[in-house]
């Protein structure tokens, strides 16, 4: 068996009367990639929020590499290797894409020198890489306010991938970008994760996208995950095609 | 520190807290929900002073009762707040509601500057005496001790009364759960169909406190009880006492003394 | 930046000629310079989208602390008064933001106030050893070890003020572009981003805190020397609101504009004293309204037609 990387125990989050989170538990193991699939509203992003500590959970406890992180402030949390992207992408909107994720190598870097210029950042070639790979490379010197929602979705996911985590979170990834360029996106994102080895979870509504990338299909609903296994398990399963895929 | 001083420490806070408290809850009205802090505040209220001493002077010299002052000083609070208020929040506020906090409140610091110059090109810089609201109550004797009855009864009764009214409206009038709904959920309330942009309007007239009303009030009772405390043990500092208490409070309850923290949604 | 660094350099000759063309601006001039270290300093706050209502503070503790050395008759040079003024403002501002920096917004802005307004009636009232509403005089101090006349001490202050100036906007202009400049940024747009990437933003605002109090006291150190006195109004929060006015008409978190913007308040200032005393804060209230409204990028941006702030 491989390495556990993540292990989320019977999370309880309930906000007034609507439970977000009701005995959930998942666990994650090395380089596997899992997708979360389920209704609006079933509580997947309040499961991203746990695990990287924007919420706390009533109850439950979330183990990562070993160490209980249940309480650690997100910041915490991400510089202990766990990275995030948003369902709504969260950037510096007044900043370049390309300073953007210069923010992201110095926060990993620890380079905070008030003499150095943050585009003359030693290892900014490596971002100018990254920026290449995911085909923004035209728009690097462009605020993110003046991108598109597809565009800024990307520079969300390359923000969490830039601080090379090992463990990333992804929320909803190819939402709001169009379906000829979802799977070019997928397969990108996929050998970036492939190269490094993350271990990545990903919350996902494309059907097509999850039994293609996945590995394992979490189906969450009503705050806890009602079924799990592999894609093709999951996604013939009568009760998941009917309540989730709507078929 | 004997029990007389106490006791007239006690009073003068009563007092001065009940001033303070009906500036104050102005402030916390149109900060809940405007979300601006009004910092032309003060002005409101020493225009305030000033149209209710010349209507009181008007009065006298007219050789009118001198009980006529006491409607004459609503007269002026009503003036006040629908000229000076309406006025800013129709001409100037409105345009800015979408704007950086930041900005907000640099625009009420502009209006601030603007009336100073107003106050002082309309009344002078020589200050006003009129006493007879004061005089015509008389005093009252308290465990010895003479206090007028204006500064002792009648305001603290004026703020209480306030208190109470506010909270009335806020909770069983609909313009009241109007004004709190939108305190609440700006975006819910629009959808659901409120005019929030009259909500606005309103809150800025009235001029007075909501959600927080409460806070105000013991922000208030603190700044007086506070202040006259220092008067009497440190008179040096009662200048600094508003301020000590109002970083103090900020310290512990940066949202308002009755509040709770709300984060970004993710 | 080249933008910048092009009209900076205009900026320095005209203002760098004034003592030979206009000899009786060259006091002015020195004040608005001092004052526009001050703005400099709300100016890099404002990269973080925080406005403080309280660095007239940080602004006295510089006056102040020049004169209480003055007042020693330890017999400092203006070139250790001046960093002595900005030392003792920024270990203020350092300890202070502990706290401080842990607010947002209009909480920043009125924790500020708060302080600066403790600050002021302690200066008020403390009367042995602050000389109370009246204030304190600062004999005139050496410079570069000499003993000056009063004429030719203000020409030589005005260009080490001039020099001062230069050297503080390389630096800051350097500092804003630095990773911990562009953090200022990242949290005036998104906060929770800068956490989930590992930053305390916290600590980027209390670095800030610190560079923007330390050029508060140094301005005010300019100020009380060249000015030979210091009152407790260097902390009332209209001052503070002044500095703010300034850092908006210049253009918000732009270097030069700090200064630019404080040489023609000043300028205004000194007419409108004259012609126009009553309606003074009129003319300023309504051109602040009128730039919020329709120039938010602030005077060397408008001039210019550019549309986003360099430096
Ligand atoms: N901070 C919050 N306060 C109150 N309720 C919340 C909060 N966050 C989430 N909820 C509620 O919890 C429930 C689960 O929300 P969550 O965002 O986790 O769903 P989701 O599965 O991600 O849905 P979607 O597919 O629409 O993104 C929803 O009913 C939501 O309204
Ligand atoms: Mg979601």
């Amino acid at each position: 068996m491989r390495q556990i990387v993540l292990k989320a125990e019977n999370l309880r989050l309930r906000f007034g009367g609507v439970v977000a989170a009701d005995g959930a538990s998942l666990t994650a193991h090395a380089g596997e990639r899992i997708a979360i699939i389920g209704p609006n509203g079933a509580g997947k992003t309040t499961f991203v929020n746990i695990c990287t500590g924007y919420l706390k959970p009533q109850s439950g406890a979330v183990i990562f590499e070993g160490k209980d992180i249940t309480q650690l402030a997100p910041r915490t949390i991400a510089r202990g290797g766990i990275g995030r992207s948003f369902q709504l992408p969260q950037l510096f909107l007044d900043n370049t894409v390309f300073e953007n994720l210069l923010l992201a190598l110095s926060a990993r870097e620890g380079t905070w020198r008030p003499w150095m210029r943050l585009d003359r950042h030693p290892k900014a070639d490596e971002m100018r890489d990254m920026l290449e790979v995911i085909g923004l490379s035209s728009v690097g010197d462009r605020p993110v306010r003046e991108l598109p929602e597809g565009m800024r979705k990307l520079i969300d996911i390359a923000l969490a991938l830039a601080l090379k985590p090992r463990l990333v979170f992804m929320d909803e990834p190819t939402s709001g970008v169009s379906s000829r360029e979802k799977f070019s996106i997928m397969d990108t994102l996929v050998r970036a994760l492939d190269h490094s080895a993350t271990t990545a979870i990903f919350v996902e509504h494309d059907m097509d996208v999850v039994s293609r990338y996945a590995d394992r299909v979490a189906v969450w609903t009503g705050g806890k995950i009602a079924l799990e296994g592999t894609p093709e398990h999951v996604l013939n399963d009568p009760d998941v095609r009917k309540n989730v895929i709507g078929v | 520190m004997s029990l007389d001083i106490i006791l007239l420490a006690m009073l003068d806070g009563l007092s001065y807290g009940a001033q303070v408290f009906l500036v104050a809850v102005g402030l916390s009205l149109i900060f809940g929900v405007l979300r601006i802090v009004n910092v032309a505040h003060g002005s409101f209220y020493a225009i305030g002073a000033y149209v209710a001493a010349s209507l009181g002077i008007w009065i006298a010299t007219a050789g009118w009762s001198p009980w006529l002052s006491y409607p004459a000083m609503l007269v002026a609070a009503i003036l006040v707040g629908v000229i000076v208020g309406g006025l800013l929040e129709a001409t100037l506020l409105r345009r800015i509601y979408g704007k950086e906090q930041v900005l907000q409140l640099l625009v009420t610091f502009a209006v601030f500057m603007i009336l100073e110059d107003v106050q002082k090109v309309t009344w002078g810089v020589k200050p006003y005496f009129v006493n007879t609201p004061l005089s015509l109550l008389g005093t009252v004797n308290v465990l010895g001790i003479n206090y007028s009855v204006y500064q002792l009864a009648v305001i603290p009764l004026v703020a209480l009364c306030v208190l109470l009214g506010l909270r009335f409206i806020l909770r069983y009038t609909r313009i009241g759960r109007i004004v709190t709904a939108v305190t609440e959920d700006r975006e819910a309330s629009m959808a659901m169909g409120v005019d929030s942009s009259r909500v606005y309007l309103f809150t800025f007239m009235a001029g007075a406190g909501l959600g927080q009303i409460e806070g105000a009030a013991v922000a208030a009772l603190m700044i007086g009880l506070g202040r006259s405390i220092a008067v009497y043990l440190a008179p040096e500092f009662d200048v600094l006492m508003p301020y000590l208490i109002m970083f103090v409070v900020l310290l512990f309850k940066p949202q308002g003394l009755f509040s709770t923290l709300q984060t970004r949604k993710v | 930046m080249r933008f910048d660094l092009l009209f900076g350099a205009i900026a320095f000759c005209a203002v760098a000629g004034v003592p030979f063309f206009i000899p009786w601006a060259t006091v002015m001039l020195t004040i608005a310079l001092g004052v526009g270290l001050a703005v400099l300093g709300v100016v890099v706050l404002l990269r973080a989208g925080q406005i403080s209502f309280g660095h007239g503070l940080y602004y006295a503790a510089g006056a102040y602390t020049v004169a209480f050395l003055v007042q020693a008759r330890l017999g400092l040079d203006t070139l250790l008064l001046l960093p002595a003024g900005a030392l003792v403002a920024t270990v203020i501002a350092v300890a202070f933001g502990f706290f401080a920096v842990r607010y947002r917004d209009i909480f920043f802005a009125m924790i500020n106030l708060a302080v600066s307004m403790v600050a002021f009636s302690l200066l008020e009232k403390l009367y042995s050893i602050t000389g109370g509403g009246d204030g304190l005089n600062v004999a005139r101090p050496t410079l570069a070890g000499l003993k000056l006349g009063r004429v030719s001490f203000e020409f030589w202050m005005f260009y080490t003020t001039l020099a001062i100036v230069v050297v503080v906007a390389l630096v800051v202009g350097r500092y804003l572009a630095s990773p911990l400049g562009k953090g200022l940024e990242a949290i005036k747009s998104n906060e929770t981003r800068l956490e989930y990437l590992g930053v305390s933003s916290a600590r980027i605002l209390h670095i800030a805190y610190g560079v923007s109090a330390c050029l508060a006291g140094l301005g005010g150190g300019v100020i009380a020397i060249v000015t030979g006195h210091v009152a407790p109004e260097f902390a009332y929060w209209v001052r503070s609101g002044e500095f703010v006015f300034i850092a908006i008409l210049g253009g918000a978190g732009n270097v030069v504009g700090a200064f630019a913007g404080s040489i023609v308040y000043e300028i205004v200032r000194n007419y409108a004293a004259a012609f126009a005393a009553d309606y003074w804060q009129t003319i300023l209230g309504v051109s602040l309204i009128a730039i919020i409204m329709f120039a938010p990028q602030g005077l060397t941006q408008m001039r210019f037609g550019k549309k986003r702030g360099g430096a």
